[in-house]
């Protein structure tokens, strides 16, 4: 090589090229993987590393949505019109559904963070799903810091972290028995503002609540909840029209917007590289109740 | 915690290179410290996550801010005091983004030690400059050579309680360059620290002026990776073929993959093995068009000129420049599994690149002793985290180079067949 050329590859190509190895890796393996598409950022970002990693093909497998029944109708058309676009399967797993069936029943207090698992893999067994794409990623989440790429669920979906298999260089063991399945997370190293990076630098369209707008909030312990039909004012509460965003998207009973002036993509990435508190610590009631409330929901089988 | 927004300094960018970093060392290394530190100087710890560590320390009666905690986020870890397993942790600076993959010092180091150092670009091991080289860190040296990581950190840890002694220093310095010469260790550097009070690691400490050399931080922001790849031997393992299915895109047919090295240009002549047959680059296309050339670590999609039979597990290579096609490997093997031991005479599933395949263990020549790297060979078998030399038979050809040589095509997998667990890590030393 006589040029000298410097074969460099930024660290947004060199994740990108991580996770569409794995996501190639999943479809060559595994009979019949299905990638969980909720209209979140991740998941988003998550479809267009499908779609980069099979092109000129389709993406070759469906996409499932969890869905609580809270719901923001921005996110909900967004999911709709994106699967449309790119000729996908949507299966929807309704919790609502499984409320009125009896499968699962309601928690005292409304939310439906925790009873999303059982309707996921319900879904999973009527499917035969054998590889589900997560979006998480290990920055978010200290039970998640921990988690393989290729995590082993046993016949009832749990996770046992004292029990994972070693992850050496590139090479993911997804083998199991009928029943079984694997979680695969092809953003496990991605963090936020690497999420962010990439989709100011592929010009992802996302549903306008990632987005400062006006909106009518209370607020409770620190977060600013959107007052509509799932959270609803307390006696003693006031509510106000705030200009906030979403950094994550849950479960609107549960999903907390933040204050910003963050109206394009680039101010958001400001934002987020200059942010002191993470995502979820800033967003999530649901991972507030414990130390350890995500380790705890990932061993009953959540993603 | 109502306000996100506090403060703007040079953020990280979208061009940032990555640069993988593997730690090795026992809690009272201070390395749980060390690491809290970095992610502390490069603002990379949150506020909530803070505060959720101080609430966890005062619950547990700690008398300082615990920042183990930050890392040792599972139950059975916080109850017991121990770090279970590898984590992963994040932080980037304007010039690179790092991804640490932090592994215990105590139980299980071998199996952890090694599953973090596969990816390592650079190890980092710790001192306590009071103690001294001790057994563990001559062990995570042989390990980091083991597995070729090119670079490796020496920081030698609370010089503060040694009154910055230079002759410590250079005692332990001196100590680890003579054992590192014995190994194939490419890159040393040891940098005098004190993780608690942050002396030479985001900047150059007032503390030790005879000490020339960077600031941690600095090191690993400036450490040359971009000469580790292999850019000389083309190494492209198939791993899925793409056929659309469609009526807008006819007669494509494209072989998916990751440069494991070298460099691909369209127009170049190519071998596919294990069949042999020639061909040359028609295109090398991506999502996004297009492009010139593809070198590691690249996910293209590699469509030849000519239709030959290729399928996942094949490899694109040079008609000059090929992989052994071999079904007898020596390997030096690491073992993994707590519930049976490796032994002769055993079949197992291995994977290696895209291919997997069925093999035996034909011979266990000798067992060695990470501390002493003595050879034992009478052992008949290799128990949870003990490594040794082993002869593999099999049932397919592996499109192999050594691990010295190639890291992604040198290193393999084992698979229990029965329970589906990894339990081996092998690293090539000749196929035939």
């Amino acid at each position: 090589m006589s040029q000298t050329k410097p074969y460099r590859a930024s660290h947004l190509d060199a994740l990108e090229a991580e996770s569409i190895f794995v996501m190639r890796e999943v479809m060559a393996e595994f009979e019949r993987p299905v990638l969980l598409f909720s209209g979140g950022k991740d998941s988003i970002v998550m479809l267009r590393l499908a779609e980069k990693a099979f092109a000129p093909a389709r993406i070759p497998f469906p996409v499932m949505h969890v869905d609580t029944g809270h719901n923001f109708p921005e996110v909900l058309d967004y999911r709709d019109q994106r699967v449309a676009g790119l000729g996908l399967n949507l299966v929807v797993a309704s919790v609502q559904e499984a409320i009125d069936s009896g499968h699962v029943r309601e928690l005292p207090d409304g939310t439906r963070n925790r009873i999303q698992t059982p309707v996921l893999l319900a879904a999973v067994e009527k499917y035969r799903f054998d590889a589900l794409f997560g979006g998480a990623r290990r920055d978010e989440e200290k039970a998640r810091a921990k988690e393989r790429m290729f995590s082993f669920r046993d016949e009832f979906g749990q996770w046992d972290p004292k029990n994972q298999r070693p992850e050496l260089w590139a090479l993911y063991n997804g083998r199991h028995h009928p029943g079984e399945s694997i979680r695969v997370f092809p953003l496990s190293n991605w963090t936020e503002l690497d999420v962010w990076h990439y989709i100011a630098k592929e010009r992802i369209p996302l549903p306008s609540i990632y987005y400062a707008h006006d909106r009518e909030v209370v607020e409770r312990d620190g977060m600013f909840y959107a007052v509509n039909e799932f959270i609803r004012l307390r006696d003693g509460e006031t509510s106000e029209v705030r200009r906030v965003r979403y950094r994550t998207v849950g479960d609107a009973s549960q999903t907390a917007a933040v204050l910003s002036e963050a109206d394009t993509v680039e101010k958001v990435i400001d934002e987020v590289a200059a942010t002191r508190i993470t995502e979820r610590g800033a967003t999530r009631g649901d991972d507030k109740v414990s130390e350890a409330a995500m380790e705890d929901r990932k061993r009953e089988g959540y993603f | 915690m109502s306000q996100a927004v506090l403060e703007n300094e040079a953020a990280p960018s979208a061009r940032m290179d990555l640069l993988r970093f593997a730690t090795a060392g026992s809690v009272d290394d201070g390395k749980s410290t060390l690491i809290g530190r970095l992610l502390y100087d490069t603002k990379t710890i949150f506020e909530d996550q803070l505060e959720a560590v101080e609430t966890a320390s005062a619950s547990r009666g700690d008398e300082y801010t615990n920042l183990a905690l930050l890392t040792d986020g599972l139950r059975a870890e916080r109850e017991q005091g121990i770090t279970i397993d590898v984590a992963y942790r994040y932080f980037a600076t304007p010039k690179r983004k790092f991804i640490i993959a932090d592994t215990p010092g105590h139980i299980q180091y071998t199996r952890n030690m090694v599953t973090g150092a596969s990816t390592a670009d650079l190890a980092l091991i710790l001192v306590d400059a009071r103690k001294g080289l001790v057994e563990q860190s001559r062990r995570h040296a042989f390990l980091t050579s083991l597995l070729r990581v090119p670079h490796l950190v020496l920081c030698i840890n609370k010089m503060d309680l040694v009154d910055w002694d230079k002759s410590v220093y250079d005692k332990i310095a001196d100590e680890f360059t003579s054992f590192a010469a014995k190994l194939e260790i490419g890159d040393l550097t040891i940098i005098p620290v004190s993780a608690l009070n942050g002396d030479n690691i985001a900047s150059r400490s007032e503390n030790s002026p005879w000490y020339e050399g960077p600031s941690l931080l600095h090191h690993l922001e400036h450490v040359h990776i971009a000469s580790d790849r292999n850019l000389v031997d083309v190494r492209f393992p198939v791993q899925y073929v793409i056929r659309p299915q469609s009526t807008t895109v006819t007669d494509y047919r494209g072989y998916a993959g990751q440069v494991a090295s070298g460099v691909l240009k369209p127009g170049d002549e190519v071998m596919v093995l294990p069949s042999g047959m020639t061909s040359t680059i028609a295109s090398i296309d991506t999502a996004d068009g297009p492009v010139d050339e593809a070198f590691p670590p690249m996910s293209v999609t590699v469509r030849l000129n000519d239709e030959i039979d290729i399928s996942r597990g094949d490899m694109i290579c040079r008609p000059h420049n090929a992989p052994a096609v071999a079904q007898d490997i020596e390997a030096m093997v690491c073992w993994m599994d707590e519930t049976a031991p490796l032994r002769v005479g055993a079949k197992y599933a291995i994977k290696h690149t895209t291919r997997s395949a069925r093999t035996v263990v034909r011979g266990l020549q000798y067992r060695l002793d990470v501390n002493t790297l003595h050879r034992d060979d009478k052992a008949g078998e290799l128990q949870l985290n003990e490594i040794g030399r082993v002869r593999l038979r099999t049932t397919v050809p592996l499109l192999a180079d050594e691990y010295r040589r190639n890291r992604t095509t040198g290193g393999f997998i084992l698979i229990d067949e029965s329970t589906n667990r990894t339990v081996g890590a092998g690293m090539i030393i000749e196929a035939q």
